[in-house]
């Protein structure tokens, strides 16, 4: 059975630890820079953790909001792409092939979420962490993007697993860097054509909305919107 | 076979050997001042070509984009430039549509405009890639990859639209180039002569030939005129199709392309006033030329207008919160400043200069052109980076500033434009001789041509009914 990946995200759990932005990172081989750079917008997270404030002072409260590549179904990156570098693979996640990609950026441009990053130079880590390289994950060069994959190459290792036990994967055989690390629960990954997984009960629920869902571009990502969130009582 | 053996008696010839006289000069006169002005000309080109190595060694991060801004100053440059080879070929297939004789001293320096333009404007996207040595990959040809590049992408329409086109105009630049080349041939002597002489095909101004040139020219203009009109949309179609606010927009076609054909007019006045003085060139070159040339650009001035405030009230009427942000930093924010900037030296300043009769002149005209030139750059600027600055998510928003490294590259670039372009007044008389000559005649020139022919190479000179232009 195909499957059709989903993530959920539930505002009202995410506590803003930012566990999910490191485990991205130990996980994807994703460069380091240095604060000067950053200091430009040039972090390569390809999860953030965006914070904002719902209510007036003095009745406020934080909102945590985790964002990453949507995984659009409609992806505004894949069409306008000269090389096919950014593309939609068969499990509908949209793929970069980094040895294709030239370093357009139009794809960085198009998309909506500004999800995608790209190489300015050559990647480098601090001490010691290049000595942890994941040997999934190939390492970019400068001058490609690159953005969140949906943790493909687990997608893949657990796809291999199952085929060579010969059976259907199960429900959270597969999580993300990012869901396996959330201390709170707050992220859930799962196959949305499966009616009894986790991700599929989630999706049911009336809290589920969609970044910028307005523009049609049908993310995979579904956020649950905090109980209250018209401000703090 | 040497020009000169043509009976002098007449006036008519010895007016033919003045013109020839006149416009043959800069080919086969060098002064010290063509040697400083491309020695300097060389040099800033070497300092741009430097930047572009050192980008492409340290990594596109020297340059000042980031996240969320991708696109900034080279794409800027790439449409101006774009914009400015508008000049030539649509305008001169225009004038030579509708026959228009004035046109006759400016089609040439305009044809070479678009064709150096093209050629500076088309290296913009490569010298914008991440990893410019794969550029080839948008070329669609059978690989060892497999794999054909995306059709569906705007940046291929652009690679193929943009590359039909600066075939098309080197094709219309050179076709009235030949029978020219054959004259200068005819005087040539030595290794010029050689060159000259394969550079000229071979032309002799038999009839048939003359009959051929005019077919192909006849085509030529009808066909250039859409491939111009489709190259500028398409680059327009680079921000619009992409789901930017600021950039989604479906009248960016048309308004790209007016907008091109206005800064090409603009850099053609240019160009024209500095070949006039410095090569002399007052008696072909004349203020009427000058005048007419500043009422196109009149009138290519209230269309712009036209557009930006059609495309400006349309956002600002729909007030859609995502369009609403990158509108407001434009018109009263960050660039409002660029933006009045822009308005004022696309409009406020060459309106009167232009509408005004008395200010029509060739100094008046040069004036309303430079501040059209910069006013365009500026608009293709606040085209492409406020609405990056500030697209759908606050938290995602940003600003640019450019680096040393993208202003060396983008003045070495327009150096280049320059240099290229004196490198061809030097092989190529700037105006067109055998159209001057037949101008004010008849449009049939070539046709009439046998009748009077005298020999091998001698075609050219027995056309020459008269050259008061």
């Amino acid at each position: 059975m195909a499957h059709r990946w989903e993530m959920i995200i539930d505002l009202d759990r995410c506590t803003g630890c930012e566990a999910c932005v490191v485990a991205c990172h130990a996980e994807n081989n994703i460069a380091t820079v240095s604060p000067k750079e950053a200091a430009r917008g040039r972090t390569m997270h390809w999860i953030h953790v965006e914070r904002s404030w719902e209510g007036e002072y003095p009745n406020i409260r934080v909102r945590f909001q985790p964002v990453l590549c949507q995984q659009c179904d409609a992806a505004p990156c894949e069409p306008v792409c000269p090389t096919y570098a950014s593309y939609h693979n068969a499990e509908g996640l949209n793929a970069q092939v980094y040895n294709r990609c030239i370093g357009t950026r139009y794809c960085a441009n198009a998309c909506p979420y500004t999800a995608r990053l790209f190489n300015w130079f050559n990647p480098v880590w601090d001490k010691p962490l290049n000595l942890q390289f994941n040997p999934d994950v190939s390492i970019r060069e400068v001058g490609v993007m690159e953005k969140c994959t949906f943790c493909n190459q687990r997608i893949t290792v657990a796809e291999i697993h199952a085929s060579a036990e010969n059976r259907e994967l199960k429900d959270g055989e597969v999580t993300p860097a990012c869901v396996q690390s959330c201390p709170s629960g707050a992220m859930v990954f799962g196959d949305l054509n499966d009616p009894n997984s986790q991700v599929s009960r989630l999706t049911r629920l009336p809290r589920g909305t969609k970044l910028l869902g307005e523009l049609g571009t049908s993310p995979k990502i579904t956020y649950l919107e905090r109980e209250s969130s018209h401000g703090a009582e | 076979m040497e020009p000169n053996s043509v009976p002098q008696n007449s006036v008519v010839d010895q007016e033919a050997e003045r013109i020839r006289e006149d416009l043959l000069r800069p080919l086969f006169q060098t002064t010290w001042r063509f040697y400083t002005g491309v020695s300097v000309l060389v040099a800033i080109g070497l300092a741009g070509m430097a930047a572009f190595i050192y980008q492409t060694y340290a990594g596109m991060g020297v340059a000042g984009i980031s996240r969320p801004v991708f696109w900034a100053f080279y794409i800027t440059n790439f449409v101006f430039w774009i914009g400015i080879s508008h000049a030539g070929t649509l305008i001169s297939a225009i004038l030579r549509l509708v026959n228009a004789t004035w046109r006759r001293p400016v089609t040439r320096c305009a044809e070479a405009i678009t064709v150096f333009a093209l050629i500076i404007g088309g290296q913009f996207p490569i010298i914008h890639l991440g990893r410019p040595w794969l550029f080839f990959w948008l070329i669609p040809y059978p690989n060892e990859r497999h794999i054909w590049p995306n059709f569906r992408s705007p940046l291929l329409w652009d690679f193929l639209a943009i590359t039909t086109y600066i075939t098309g105009s080197v094709t219309f630049l050179l076709l009235p180039i030949i029978p020219d080349w054959a004259t200068v041939r005819d005087r040539a002597t030595g290794c010029r002569k050689r060159i000259y002489r394969v550079l000229a095909l071979g032309w002799q101004g038999t009839p048939r030939e003359w009959h051929r040139l005019e077919t192909a020219m006849h085509i030529m203009t009808i066909v250039i005129i859409p491939v111009a009109v489709s190259v500028h949309t398409i680059v327009s179609w680079d921000f619009a199709m992409a789901l930017v606010p600021g950039w989604h927009s479906t009248v960016f076609g048309p308004y790209f392309v007016v907008g091109a054909i206005f800064s090409g007019i603009a850099a053609l006045i240019v160009a024209m006033a500095l070949l006039r003085k410095f090569l002399h060139l007052e008696e072909y070159l004349k203020p009427i030329h000058f005048e007419n040339l500043g009422k196109l650009l009149l009138l290519f001035s209230l269309l712009w207008v036209y557009f930006v405030f059609a495309e400006r009230l349309t956002v600002w009427y729909g007030n859609e919160t995502s369009e609403m942000a990158a509108f407001w930093s434009i018109q009263r924010g960050k660039f409002a400043f660029l933006f009045w900037t822009m308005v004022s030296c696309n409009f406020i300043i060459p309106f009167p200069i232009l509408a005004i009769k008395q200010l029509r002149t060739i100094t008046g005209t040069v004036i309303a052109s430079c501040t059209v030139v910069i006013g365009m750059w500026l608009e293709r600027f606040l085209i492409v980076v406020p609405p990056l600055e500030q697209k759908y998510l606050p938290y995602d928003w940003g600003s640019y500033r450019p680096t040393w490294v993208e202003i060396t590259i983008m003045i070495g670039t327009a150096a280049g434009m320059i240099l290229f372009y004196v490198l061809f007044v030097k092989v190529v008389p700037i105006i067109s001789m055998w159209e001057l000559k037949g101008g004010e005649h008849t449009e049939t020139v070539p046709a009439e041509a046998p009748v009077v022919v005298g020999g091998r190479g001698s075609g050219l000179e027995n056309t020459l009914p008269s050259t008061n232009s």
